[in-house]
């Protein structure tokens, strides 16, 4: 079925469940086109391995266009690949060379347990979210959305905050396993907004506590996050978040 | 002709939802607490029906089969929501978006809902800002919108070309909130596989937990499916690849019936297939037709570089046929014309499957326009094109960032090519005017229903019914069924009825785990799509359809004989939760095709070749076909055929003119 | 402290120590780098000598070095916690992990950098505190001040000992490449106007203290200064 010319060998990690240890598996493929996307020569991989009757490899992944941030795959030592700002779904075989050996692992984390195979648990950056993540506002409460004029520059600032998909590449590719750019990336965007002001520094210490609480690491700033995040999310906002927890432990009278 | 009942209150069409609103029954607070609601699905209308639905007291379940809510496939949605706020003075109001929805949707979407939808519209702006949805704006400070298919006003609101990921991501976090208080219990990585009927009424589901395969029984006062379109029924579209109907499909053999499922959109502006290999296609949002214009060579099979066609080689055939809205009509009109020039054998690229979408012309007039506001007069092609860049990199560069990405061609400096590709589905569950499908108790939202789109979509508008849905409209209309619920204690799942509906759907999955065939559930799949596409896909005849519907039923003894499912049913098994899907797209594929052979028009995204008037339009009968069909299933994979006639008491019908 | 909840013991407030104590240490470096620049006056360590007495003799100035003891060893244990802490962060390692790909090696290196700076300043300390402080500086200069100088010139005649600073002071600049701009980010100082700035000065600072800092050992081992 494929079309192209590249052969490659793929060191995949195959791991049965989460109470199982993985190894990384050895697998040749060939005639593999440039044009297909990395997770496409997963799907012939699998297709393959389907015919001679074995499992194939769980990976997650869904939108295959970049924003779901479902997919999660460390190849050869980085986080969605080799090149900057994508995803796995959109990294092509022309980023390879015939011949390649790849390494395919999971993401690595205390709080994000192996699954199975390349399939990790990411729940707990949902439950950072539900510690605080929101702006709390019914349905219904809403006024007029142009009543609240917010300068461009704001809006924009905020918008390139949450811009962050959740794949957890900045996790994977921190040496400490911190989450601090994913859990900033959200108190960011809405501490630059008008709207997320009442909520400002309840909002940093929950966050915070619960991230602390999933076991995700330190931040040493090392900037790997930034220059993995496949949507560019930049480090300003850990420095925002550091800043507004300071403002929310010292200055603020509430504590959480 | 009608024996289906819509429940479409009386009245002036523009006071309906007022008077609904206003004398619908209520549920009070005490007895909101005891009343639990599943939702399926987290996507736009799902994740917003559940926070709403918990906020407002009820106890709610949520389920989606990602790892995450906030990964259900709304997120992909790029150029915008539609809302009539007439923010640009450009004298748009509730009856304009309700006219161009029943317009665009070629006269097969029910007066009352679209109404609905167009009165809501602008409380969904003013609910996402106020949650922190960051919307693009200008420098005022106020929102900005941008103009889209099929429409003179500029009312779509967007976020660069991530409004769905805003939107959805807005929900989300409502959702979250509430998970957080413990008002929804969220059960990702959860699928549903049955709907639990108990005295005719929905009363829960089962779901698959996949992680570990085990079968769950969930009760529910009632059952809200929020679970998206079908349009991988295609094998390829647009969708994510685990977007499927099996939710749908399985209330749809519990009796609700299916509405239009032959209209499906074939988005025009989609990045062509680049071989066999390929395992989905991605859009590029229609705004770019806003700055894009569509092309191909005068000359048949012209093998040239676009850069080395002349202007006056080219054939912008949207703006020659269409010279009132351009490049901008509806998504049908824009993908049939681009088939039509492809199969006239004018395509562009090594498929021949393609037309480019050129900016140059805009680039140039963007960057006259920045050269004079810096001052610059008579300023040099390079220059504008320069300046011009910078602006169409501002307002469209993650997309053509996404375009170089999967192509490896510079869209900056050549031309994109572009074909249609399945997008988006109007067909969907039956519902009545309060959503709810024709089993009592179950309810269906979003691109799941069938109701407010007619035969077409116009763009932008998916993501405000979504929302208009879960937001705005469910959480009033389920209030009328509930409010007659309150007496009735939660049902233990040890009742038969679980049981049962728990043996049915493990039955499904060991056999299917039993067959042990010989080919792959991806090869089912793709076969399945290459017959949908090419016999029922853009364009359809009798003949075709026909010959579908054989292929298809062979092509279902076939997978349930051959297939083979590696693996056991209690683990995370990705290729079991695929074989059940495509098992039911098997069956739907086949009513698709009956559907479109019993609609004997042409209308909106339901294009029959016989059907046409001279000119190849659409060619509607509204005297025999302006009726809903809803398909009931019977037993053995049949299906009965209901009607429900729909009525334009405010709007003229006309044959649908962009000229 | 009650009000102050987690303030400290939250991951944020943990590198809040790291990065105050930081910048606590970065200004420290800067008062003992500028007085044993006075060892370049070429005037047998006499002003050097003068600095050395006051900052042995004056109260605040010894009340600050018990400060900035607590400080150094906070930073030291805090560092040490951390990297417990984000160790257990990832139990199970990557097969590849292509670091360079992302990041500088020596932000990648900082406990491995303050661990060698610990063993480094264990030597040090022992070389010309412990003298100053309790064991006692055996000569006196021409003003009668404890020739502190002289001992310096002494024991920077061990070429063991000149190589083994030098070392320190290779490790001191990435130390410091890392740590001065990474302290400003921790305390929340990041604004797009002032970020280039903090860098730079970062830069300069790293490279200025440690070359001014081997200079030291240098000079006096190959006698540029007497």
């Amino acid at each position: 079925m494929s079309t192209g010319n590249m052969n490659l060998t793929l060191k995949v990690w195959r791991q049965k469940n989460n109470k199982t240890t993985g190894a990384l598996v050895d697998y040749k493929l060939a005639d593999i086109s440039p044009d297909m996307s990395f997770l496409e020569m997963f799907d012939v991989l699998n297709e393959q391995l389907i015919n001679k009757g074995e499992e194939p490899v769980v990976f997650d992944h869904d939108c295959r266009e970049g924003i779901c941030g479902m997919c999660s795959m460390f190849i050869n030592g980085r986080p969605h690949g080799p090149k900057d700002l994508v995803t796995t779904c959109q990294l092509h075989m022309r980023s390879f060379k015939d011949g390649d050996t790849i390494v395919v692992e999971p993401w690595r984390a205390a709080a994000f347990p192996v699954v199975k195979d390349l399939t990790v648990d990411r729940s707990a950056f949902d439950r950072v979210i539900a510690a605080g993540g929101f702006i709390s506002v019914n349905t219904g409460n809403a006024q007029d959305a142009n009543n609240l004029p917010i300068p461009k520059m704001q809006a924009d600032a905020a918008f390139e905050a949450a811009a962050c998909i959740g794949c957890g590449a900045c996790v994977a590719t921190c040496k400490n396993a911190s989450a601090m750019l994913f859990v900033s990336a959200k108190i960011s965007q809405l501490a630059l907004l008008p709207q997320g002001q009442p909520e400002r520094y309840r909002r940093v210490q929950s966050m915070v506590a619960q991230m602390d609480a999933e076991g995700f690491g330190n931040c040493t700033n090392t900037g790997a996050c930034e220059a993995e995040c496949p949507k560019g999310i930049s480090l300003e906002n850990i420095a925002r978040m550091n800043r507004d927890f300071a403002s929310a432990k010292f200055v603020s009278e509430e504590t959480v | 002709m009608s024996d289906l009942n819509s429940n479409i209150p009386e009245g002036e069409l523009t006071n309906k939802w007022t008077k609904f609103k206003s004398s619908v029954a209520l549920v009070n607070p005490s007895n909101k607490r005891s009343i639990e609601v599943i939702i399926v699905g987290s996507g736009l209308a799902g994740a917003s029906a559940a926070a709403t639905l918990a906020e407002m007291g009820y106890k709610v379940k949520c389920f989606c089969f990602q790892d995450s809510p906030r990964r259900a496939h709304s997120i992909a949605a790029q150029g915008g929501i539609n809302a009539a706020k007439n923010y640009q003075n450009d004298g748009d109001s509730t009856y304009r978006l309700f006219y161009d929805t029943i317009k665009g949707g070629d006269y097969r979407a029910r007066e009352a809902n679209v109404h609905r939808l167009a009165e809501v519209s602008a409380n969904i702006i003013d609910q996402c800002v106020a949650q922190g949805v960051p919307l693009a704006r200008e420098y005022g400070g106020l929102l900005d919108n941008r103009s889209f298919g099929g429409t003179q006003v500029q009312r779509t609101f967007y976020a660069a070309g991530q409004t769905g990921q805003q939107l959805l991501l807005g929900a989300y976090s409502a959702l979250e909130r509430q998970i957080g208080m413990g008002k929804v219990e969220m059960y990702t990585r959860h699928e549903m596989l049955e709907v639990v009927k108990i005295d005719g009424k929905a009363r829960g589901i089962i779901a698959r937990n996949l992680i570990t395969g085990e079968l769950e029984r969930h009760f529910g006062h009632a059952v809200v499916l929020g679970t998206g379109g079908y349009g991988n029924v295609f094998y390829l579209s647009t969708n994510a690849m685990g977007s499927n109907v099996t939710a749908a499909w399985k209330a749809h053999k519990q009796g609700a019936y299916f509405a239009n499922p032959c209209y499906t959109q074939i988005h025009p502006t989609c990045i062509p297939v680049s071989g066999d290999h390929q395992s989905k296609l991605t859009l590029m949002s229609e705004s770019l037709r806003n700055d894009g214009r569509i092309w191909v060579p005068k000359k048949k099979d012209d093998n040239r570089k676009a850069s080395e066609i002349p202007e006056d080689e080219r054939d912008y055939y949207l703006e020659r046929r269409y010279p009132a809205f351009g490049n901008l009509v509806p998504r049908d009109v824009a993908s049939r014309a681009a088939k039509e020039r492809c199969d006239a054998g004018y395509g562009v690229g090594a498929s021949k499957l393609a037309v480019y979408l050129d900016f140059k012309a805009n680039t140039e007039r963007y960057g006259k326009i920045e050269a004079s506001k810096a001052g610059i007069h008579n300023p040099d092609k390079e220059t504008c094109m320069r300046l011009g860049t910078a602006v169409i990199k501002e307002k469209y560069g993650n997309l053509f960032d996404m375009y170089a990405q999967i192509t490896g061609e510079n869209p900056y400096e050549t031309p994109m090519r572009i074909y249609p590709a399945v997008h988006y589905t109007m067909g969907g569950l039956w519902v009545d005017y309060n959503l709810m499908t024709s089993v009592p108790g179950l309810y269906c939202t979003g691109e799941a229903n069938f109701s407010d789109h007619g035969a077409n979509r116009l763009g932008a508008s998916a993501l405000m019914q979504g929302l208009a849905d879960g937001y705005f409209v469910l959480p009033y209309t389920i209030g009328a069924y509930l409010s007659k619920e309150i007496s009735v204690k939660a049902i233990p799942t040890d009742h038969p009825a679980f049981v049962e509906a728990e043996a049915k759907a493990k039955g499904i999955l060991d056999t299917l785990i039993n067959i042990k065939g010989t080919k792959s559930v991806d090869h089912f799949h793709k076969r399945l799509g290459h017959i949908m596409w090419e016999k029922c896909g853009m364009a359809r005849n009798a003949e075709g359809l026909n010959e579908a519907i054989t292929e298809i039923r062979a092509l279902r003894a076939e997978f349930w004989k051959d297939v083979r499912v590696p693996g056991t049913s209690d683990e995370l098994n990705t290729e079991l939760e695929k074989a059940g899907r495509v098992a039911d797209f098997i069956e739907l594929g086949e009513l698709m095709c009956i559907d479109a052979l019993n609609r004997n028009e042409s209308c909106g995204g339901h294009f029959r070749e016989e059907y046409q008037t001279e000119e190849g339009e659409a060619l509607r009968d509204d005297v025999d076909y302006a009726y809903v069909a809803a398909w009931e299933f019977k037993e053995g994979v049949n299906f009965e055929l209901h009607k429900e006639e729909l009525k334009f008491e405010n709007i003229k019908v006309a044959q649908r003119s962009y000229k | 402290m009650s009000g102050f909840g987690n303030a400290f013991s939250s991951s944020i407030g943990k590198k809040f120590i790291m990065g105050a104590t930081g910048i606590f240490l970065v200004l420290f470096l800067i008062v003992h780098c500028g007085i044993n620049a006075l060892i370049f006056l070429d005037d047998q360590g006499l002003t050097f000598n003068i600095g050395a007495h006051f900052m042995a003799t004056n109260w605040i100035i010894r009340a600050g070095e018990v400060i900035l003891m607590l400080g150094l060893l906070v930073h030291i244990f805090q560092a040490l916690r951390l990297t417990l802490q984000n160790n257990k962060a990832r139990p199970v390692k990557y097969a590849v992990n292509d670091g360079k790909a992302n990041s500088k090696w020596y932000s990648r290196s900082m406990g491995l950098l303050g661990t060698l700076l610990l063993i480094f300043l264990v030597v040090h300390l022992k070389d010309f505190w412990v003298v100053s402080r309790f064991t006692g500086i055996p000569s006196v200069d021409a003003n009668g001040h404890e020739d502190l100088y002289a001992v310096m010139r002494d024991k920077f005649q061990d070429p063991v000992r000149v190589a083994v600073y030098l070392l320190a002071m290779v490790s001191l600049c990435y130390h410091l490449l890392h740590g001065f701009a990474s302290a400003f980010q921790t305390m929340g100082w990041n604004h797009s106007k002032y970020n280039g700035i903090i860098k730079s000065v970062g830069v300069w600072y790293s490279i200025i203290i440690s070359i001014v800092f081997a200079a030291m050992p240098l000079a006096f081992h190959f006698g540029l200064i007497k």
